[in-house]
């Protein structure tokens, strides 16, 4: 609705209220015709697959490893307080939570540098900078680390060379650095978005108004980059939940994350019930953790 | 212009450690990425070894059928998924942007942004189950890019969006007081307008079905392996240089995709200050 139109069907409505109805009746069907086939799409190949995650959750498996959607019990679910999974969900969900964090710690720093560069040539130049890594394959920028990690990689043989650390390929601290490496250009654009519509005029006038340096910060521009700081830990803290080619590729056996333990459970184990409940978990928690940030997560950064 | 962000940095000593502190992450960035680019052109069995400039990984590259094949598999999804999300995303975009109340809105404005933030696995599994319990199409390329266009509508959808939030809608008023009907103003005004938007979205969901690894290595049949799903299998299973050499030609795409997609928003003048609608 545009102001003309606004202006036009206010008219029609002092003239006759069934006119009015009709035309708003019409523009509503326009938006939803233009809608249609994205919504039509998504239901069959979104929201009708989502749902059948929880179906199968509650389903039965057959010896040869078929799921069964007959004896429906509840299993699966009982199964993710199983001590083993708990362990796993639990450095999961350390190891994103931990991820978010330093991923922030390094790219606001990172982000607020680039948006206060006065130039706007430099600005766009390290934007490019940017977006070169966050377009890049997520699976080379993980193999790229294999292959600094392993025996012979540059990484390991300067930790040999000072003492500091052997190799480090196939551990945790591995598939954490992949993490933070894989997800921080998620971190950086969203802050820098926030960083550089901001209205540094305000911090000048914050600052005339005598508050120190770091006070104008927490003050004025902490506040307002919060769009950015939400929107960049979300995408960093969803996905590393799920994690499963950083780990795969750089923690080997070892280091079992949620997104392995599912993936195991359609390739390897065959058991499709409970990888469908730990899917469906991970959904839940998802959902729960964006609708708290959402709500109160600005608030206490 | 240049006093735009005087008030941010006016310390000349926190100015320079945040300096040093952005090339350090930038070195952190890039030197893995050149690290793989530089050994793919060495000639040494050893994966991270130099032993002379050589080509050989190359060939070996382009001389392998599978991986060909899969390199195959990997554009056509990846066109036919863009194409069609492209539309699909344009639409939805639209009808969020310019139709302020309609039935089910505020649902499909919920529903677009879960594929963006939903995990790779979950969605790999739900589309898994969804196409071995109905039966429709077959595990395949059919089904491949069924799946990526149901992730790829959304990225089209919120770069569209973003760009049409910074568009004046007046100017469609103008086109209609000028008696354009409906069709001539979209495709005359708001079309142009929101171009750069839609070809940034269409790149980027190109750029999301060539990377893609989790979903389509779940949805995937016989022989329809993608490239990056193949590349995955040879890390996992083998240590090769002729991995190096695919990771250059991966890189080098993405960073054309990059490239294109900037001088696509820049073409068509600097966004309007008018309206700063979203966030």
């Amino acid at each position: 609705m545009t102001l003309l139109d606004e202006r036009k069907t206010a008219e029609e409505e002092a003239v006759s209220p069934k006119l009015e109805r009709r035309a708003r009746r019409r523009e509503s069907w326009r938006g939803f015709f233009h809608a249609a086939p994205a919504y039509v799409y998504l239901t069959f190949f979104f929201v009708l697959p989502l749902l059948i995650i929880f179906v199968f959750s509650f389903a039965s498996r057959s010896n040869t490893g078929k799921p069964l959607l007959e004896n429906w019990n509840l299993d699966s679910w009982t199964r993710l307080v199983d001590p083993l999974v708990r362990t796993i969900a639990v450095r999961s969900l350390t190891m994103a939570i931990a991820n978010t964090v330093l991923c922030l710690i390094i790219a606001y720093p990172f982000a607020y540098w680039i948006a206060t560069r006065a130039k706007q040539r430099t600005r766009t130049l390290l934007l490019i900078a940017v977006l070169i890594p966050f377009w890049s394959n997520f699976l080379v920028r993980t193999y790229a680390w294999r292959m600094l990690l392993d025996s012979d990689g540059y990484i390991t043989q300067f930790g040999e060379l000072t003492g500091l650390w052997g190799r480090m390929l196939f551990t945790q601290p591995a598939v954490f650095i992949g993490l933070v490496y894989g997800y921080l250009p998620f971190m950086v654009l969203p802050l820098y978005a926030a960083l550089e519509r901001m209205d540094w005029g305000l911090v000048e006038a914050g600052r005339d108004l005598y508050a120190s340096g770091s006070k104008a910060f927490r003050k004025i521009t902490l506040p307002l980059s919060k769009p950015g700081i939400i929107a960049g830990s979300i995408l960093v803290f969803i996905p590393s939940l799920g994690a499963y080619v950083t780990p795969d590729i750089l923690g080997g056996a070892k280091t079992n994350l949620l997104g392995n333990l599912i993936v195991t459970q359609f390739q390897a184990a065959r058991n499709w019930p409970f990888g469908s409940a730990l899917s469906g978990a991970i959904l839940i928690v998802m959902l729960v953790a964006t609708m708290i940030y959402f709500r109160t997560g600005g608030r206490t950064i | 212009m240049t006093t735009l962000h005087q008030g941010a940095a006016t310390r000349p000593r926190l100015d320079r450690s945040l300096t040093i502190w952005g090339w350090l992450v930038f070195a952190f960035l890039y030197l893995p990425i050149l690290i793989v680019v530089v050994f793919s052109f060495s000639g040494s069995e050893s994966v991270g070894r130099w032993g002379g400039f050589s080509l050989r990984w190359y060939e070996q590259m382009f001389a392998n059928e599978q991986l060909m094949n899969a390199l195959e598999n990997s554009i056509v999804v990846a066109l036919i998924s863009t194409a069609v999300a492209t539309v699909l995303g344009t639409a939805a975009a639209l009808s969020l942007d310019r139709y302020r109340r309609w039935i089910g809105r505020g649902a499909f404005d919920g529903l677009l942004y879960l594929p963006v933030i939903i995990p790779d696995v979950t969605m790999a599994v739900m589309l898994l189950l969804w196409f071995t319990s109905t039966d429709v199409v077959e595990l395949g390329r059919g089904s491949i890019t069924l799946a990526h266009i149901a992730f790829n509508i959304s990225f089209v959808a919120i770069v569209v969006r973003a760009r049409l939030a910074h568009m004046d809608p007046l100017m469609e008023d103008a086109a209609a007081d000028l008696y354009a009907n409906r069709w001539q103003a979209f495709r005359r005004v708001t079309l142009p307008l929101i171009m750069p938007g839609v070809l940034g979205g269409a790149l980027l969901a190109l750029t999301l079905s060539l990377d893609d690894v989790v979903i389509t290595s779940f949805v995937q049949g016989p022989g329809s392996t993608t490239l990056p799903v193949y590349v995955f299998g040879l890390i996992r299973r083998t240590v090769t240089p002729v991995i190096n050499a695919v990771s250059t030609l991966m890189i080098a795409v993405s960073m054309v995709l990059v490239l294109a997609s900037l001088t696509f928003q820049n073409r068509t003048g600097r966004r309007t200050e008018s309206k700063e609608r979203n966030q």
